[in-house]
């Protein structure tokens, strides 16, 4: 054997990289069927990122069917609930200028809202139970709805069939829990970029804090 | 003197500590309002359990804590409540929030108290049960409830209880001033606590070097306990700030760091703050809930800058104007520190359990901050964190709003302490940078739970409406089948017995026409009707014989029926009467009808088939002539022949008998027929000659050369119209000159033989030669343009 590689060390190196060629091809092909990714990977990602108000905007009956047709090849820029966020988010994943939203399907809503029902006028017809897409509308024929806050995502699908008008999309009141910082910036504090001597000198201030807090020590 | 060790960063501010100490514990008294916000604490708040009017005893619980982190608010003093209503909060956002509002009557009377002597007599469970319902959160700050915190779970060896004495916030002297004045009630609290956590190995007393009266007095407290079982270790160390943090503390005294995103519980250990350590004992040993607090009055806009006791509830702007507050002076109001209060938005909001600190500065004491400007990456944020984090990076990370950077460079672990901001030259307000990523993370977070929630909803919504669909599907299919089978039955049944409903109405006389049409109700008039069309055009396409044999079957079931109908319309109670009379009558109407249509059957039928019968014998007759082979007409030729033969000749007797004179007329057409079979008989001899096998041969031959002809005929037309015109005419001269050379030769052959065609022959070759001559001219024509 030893002696037949000696021999013939073309052959020797033909059999070897053959016979590790197919090892590798074993290798690569049992991890391609025992590792394979079922579905497609990036149907996941983009459904991560939409907001799943599930509100038909965009024209998809929910957000997993518009992340399916992103992932084929339609514009990222038709989810007004998710606003710019996630146009800007989307197109970081799929690595695309991000553009603005279509205003065709839609704005993007400031402030987040909930739907509310008026419930001494609801008659009980479901008719807002069956467009909600979330199963947030809670209620019997005959019987006085009302909305699971909590769950409603301000679709807005329940508000067009209500035969008698007693839906309404309230905002969502800001609550202590809910309340976080402004960035600096947005709570209209001067602009970043100045230098020494652009500073406007406060009427009776002394120069900078440190020394002030050191005197009042 | 116990080791310590130093944490990384921090800063040293001024510390502003003393112009609070210069007086003793003041009181707050009595306000016109106590505003108790239902959340003090950190997790859900309290409920309400008074109504507006009630009147409430001082330390009567007004709000039950829900949930287990929650903490349940008391009355500061006895009262009515007037109002449950929002009211503006302290809290950095400034908005308001439920509050109950308590009208003090100024008697100031108690609820009965349950002290307890010895609370080493209680079981743990009901000591934090205590301390619970007192309505106890942490006391420094954060007002995490106290009674959570000490019930570590049980996979946590909790081995150390550090009490917090640190206070290393500029200003604050609240805790200084308790150790200072109550430390045997300090000491009583660790020790509780202590026996709570079930005697850890160390407990600690951590005070910063910059309170030696305190630690003093501690101290002595200590010595004066002399106790053995629980060994309380007071430890002072050098004055940096935020050495108060609690993970810091517990780096400083034990070297433990706690772990990103772990409670101190993980290392082993649980710290408190001193206030808290001090309201838990009261809480067990008087049975006095959480109802006021120490609070530092502090700032250079005030006459009077002291410690006070005030009652939780107590609006701010009431404790301000008993140390002889100057709005003038006092551009904004701080709740807490310097580094880390936030400015409240008005006085009217209450002292609640965390405020530690009310301060109240001049502008020239706490200036607004300056303009921030560029970050000129000096790194000094760097050098003052505690946490050992990157500010900078941070900072532009949270400007880039790149929350994935954020998270991985562990903003979380940011304390917010504000050292970053002290030490930046160029004023950036870093800390507020962090606060708002931090929210906008935890916004996020919960955005994307209810997301995910929502996802699922809509997915479990969409199945449901699937499965309902497919069950709708399903069930739709198996009606349909039913129904088809149902209609088959019926249609079966009814071409059976019922036929054609249709002359019923005038058929069963007008007689009872309601009841018929009732029957048919019952039965079902649409059924019926298809079942009626259906068996019209099963009846057109049955034979008659069929038919007649059906209609037979028919009349019978129909008769049985009717009888039967009868027999019950007699046995049938009186209230039947009408549905089996109308039964009866039904039956009678479809037995008519078949009879009817039998009669019609047996008249119609036989007419057709008679009128028919002598044509489609001639077609018979005809066909099998034509099937006969030549041979065998002329034999039947022949029979008949010789059947008139022999009638003409009987005839022809009868005729010589009588001596008519038709007789000579009668012998000649005897005669001729004698002929005729003469003729016959030798074509039938010469017929079976001329064998049937190669008549039929020669006959197709000659077909099929005519038809071969044909098709080379076809055949040339198609070329030719393929050719053109030169090509065409170079074809009709090739075969003119084939032609003419066969002719020529038959003329020769002729000549040779004197044959008597030798004219003509001689004609056709001098015509031939003419066409050629003619078709060359006209080859040359072509050809030649």
């Amino acid at each position: 054997m030893l002696e037949f590689f000696t021999q013939y060390p073309i052959a020797g190196a033909v059999i070897a990289l053959g016979s590790l060629s197919l090892v590798f091809g074993a290798i690569l092909g049992f991890a391609a069927i025992r590792f394979k990714v079922e579905g497609d990977p990036v149907v996941e990602q983009l459904d991560a990122l939409l907001p799943q108000t599930q509100c038909g905007q965009c024209g998809y009956p929910g957000c997993r069917p518009y992340a399916q047709a992103i992932a084929n090849g339609d514009a990222i820029n038709k989810c007004p609930p998710g606003g710019q966020a996630t146009i800007n988010a989307i197109a970081d994943l799929l690595d695309v200028e991000a553009p603005t939203l279509d205003a065709e399907h839609g704005e993007e809503s400031e402030v987040k809202k909930v739907a509310y029902i008026r419930e001494d006028e609801c008659i009980g017809c479901t008719k807002c139970i069956q467009a909600c897409p979330v199963d947030a509308i809670l209620g019997a024929a005959k019987q006085m709805h009302t909305v699971i806050i909590d769950e409603c995502t301000g679709c807005d699908l329940c508000v067009e069939p209500c035969p008698v008008d007693c839906i309404d999309m309230v905002p969502v009141a800001a609550t202590v829990e809910h309340w976080k910082w402004d960035t600096p910036a947005a709570s209209g504090a001067p602009a970043m970029e100045l230098i020494a001597t652009d500073k406007d000198p406060a009427p009776d201030t002394k120069p900078p804090s440190q020394s002030d807090r050191g005197e009042a020590a | 003197m116990r080791k310590t060790w130093d944490i990384p960063g921090g800063v040293h501010p001024p510390e502003n500590k003393s112009q609070s100490l210069q007086q003793p514990l003041g009181e707050v008294g009595l306000p016109a309002e106590l505003v108790l916000p239902l959340n003090q604490h950190i997790g859900a708040a309290a409920e309400p359990v008074v109504a507006v009017g009630d009147h409430v005893l001082a330390g009567q619980q007004i709000a039950a804590a829900i949930g287990l982190v929650s903490a349940p608010v008391h009355a500061s003093t006895s009262g009515h409540i007037v109002a449950i209503e929002e009211r503006p909060i302290p809290h950095p956002s400034g908005m308001q929030d439920l509050c109950i509002v308590l009208r003090p009557d100024g008697k100031d009377r108690w609820i009965e108290l349950e002290p307890c002597e010895n609370y080493t007599q209680l079981s743990h469970a009901a000591l934090l049960e205590k301390i619970r319902a007192a309505g106890i959160a942490g006391m420094g700050g954060a007002g995490f409830p106290t009674a959570v915190k000490l019930n570590p779970r049980a996979n946590y060896d909790i081995d150390t209880l550090i009490i917090n004495g640190t206070e290393c916030e500029p200003y604050i002297t609240a805790d200084d001033i308790l150790m200072q004045t109550s430390p045997a009630e300090v000491i009583a609290g660790t020790r509780l606590l202590a026996y709570l956590l079930n005697q850890p190995k160390q407990v600690l007393i951590g005070i910063e070097d910059n309170k030696p009266d305190a630690i003093a007095a501690l101290e002595r407290a200590v010595a004066e306990l002399n106790d053995d079982d629980c060994r309380i270790e007071i430890c002072t160390f050098p004055t940096k700030y935020p050495s108060g943090g609690e993970k810091q503390l517990i780096q400083i005294l034990t070297g433990r760091e706690v772990p990103s995103g772990e409670l101190p519980a993980a290392v082993g250990v649980i710290s408190q703050n001193v206030g808290t350590a001090v309201a838990a004992w009261r809480a067990v040993r008087y049975g006095e809930p959480l109802l006021s607090r120490i609070t530092t009055v502090v700032g250079t806009a005030l006459a009077t800058q002291r410690n006070v006791r005030v009652r939780l509830g107590t609006p701010i702007e009431h404790v301000l104007t008993q140390h002889g507050f100057d709005p003038q002076r006092c551009p904004r109001l701080v709740m807490g520190g310097p580094m880390m209060g936030f400015t409240l938005p008005s006085a009217q909001v209450p002292v609640i359990k965390t405020t530690n600190c009310i301060l109240a500065p001049s502008r020239e004491e706490l200036p607004p901050p300056p303009p921030a400007q560029a970050c000129i990456r000096c790194g000094l944020c760097a050098e003052a964190c505690p946490a050992s984090l990157l500010p900078q990076q941070l900072y532009w990370y949270a400007r880039a709003e790149d929350y994935e950077r954020l998270t991985a460079h562990s903003l979380t672990d940011c304390i917010e302490c504000g050292a970053c901001a002290y030490v930046c030259p160029s004023n950036i307000p870093l800390v507020q940078y962090y606060r708002a990523a931090k929210g906008t993370i935890r916004q996020m977070e919960i955005e994307k739970e209810k997301s995910d929630r929502s996802r699922q909803r809509f997915e479990f919504r969409k199945e449901r409406v699937a499965r309902a669909e497919a069950e709708k599907e399903a069930k739709r299919e198996a009606r349909k089948k039913a129904a088809a089978v149902a209609k088959k039955k019926l249609a079966a049944a009814q071409a059976g017995a019922q036929q054609d409903s249709r002359p019923s109405g005038k058929q069963q006389s007008g007689a009872q026409p309601h009841e018929g049409l009732a029957g048919d109700r019952q039965t079902g008039a649409q059924p019926d009707m298809v079942a009626a069309a259906m068996a019209r055009v099963q009846e057109k396409q049955l034979a008659p014989q069929q038919q007649r044999e059906k209609l037979q079957r028919a009349i019978a079931s129909a008769e049985s029926r009717l009888q039967k109908a009868q027999q019950r319309h007699v046995e049938a109670s009186a209230e039947h009467q009408g549905k089996m009379q109308a039964r009866v009558r039904e039956a009678e109407v479809r037995l008519a009808d078949a009879r009817q249509k039998l009669a019609a059957l047996d008249t119609a039928t036989p007419a057709p088939a008679e009128n028919a019968d002598p044509v489609a014998a001639a077609i018979a007759r005809a066909q099998a002539k034509m099937a006969l082979s030549p041979t065998e007409k002329l034999q039947g030729n022949l029979t008949s022949l010789q059947k008139r033969l022999a009638t003409a000749r009987e005839k022809l007797a009868a005729a010589e008998a009588e001596g008519s004179d038709t007789a000579a007329a009668l012998a000649t057409g005897v005669a001729k027929l004698e002929e005729k079979i003469a003729t016959v008989q030798t074509e039938l001899n010469a017929a079976p000659a001329q064998v049937p096998g190669p008549a039929a041969a020669t006959k197709t031959a000659a077909t099929d050369a005519a038809a071969v002809a044909i098709e080379k005929a076809k055949t040339r037309a198609a070329a030719q119209a393929d050719m053109s015109a030169e090509e065409k005419l170079q074809k009709q001269l090739d075969s003119l000159q084939h032609r003419l050379q066969k002719a020529r030769l038959r003329l020769e052959q002729a000549e040779a033989d004197n044959d008597a065609h030798i004219d003509a022959l001689r004609s056709g070759v001098e015509k031939l030669e003419a066409k050629l001559a003619q078709t060359r001219a006209q080859l040359e024509d072509t050809a030649s343009p």
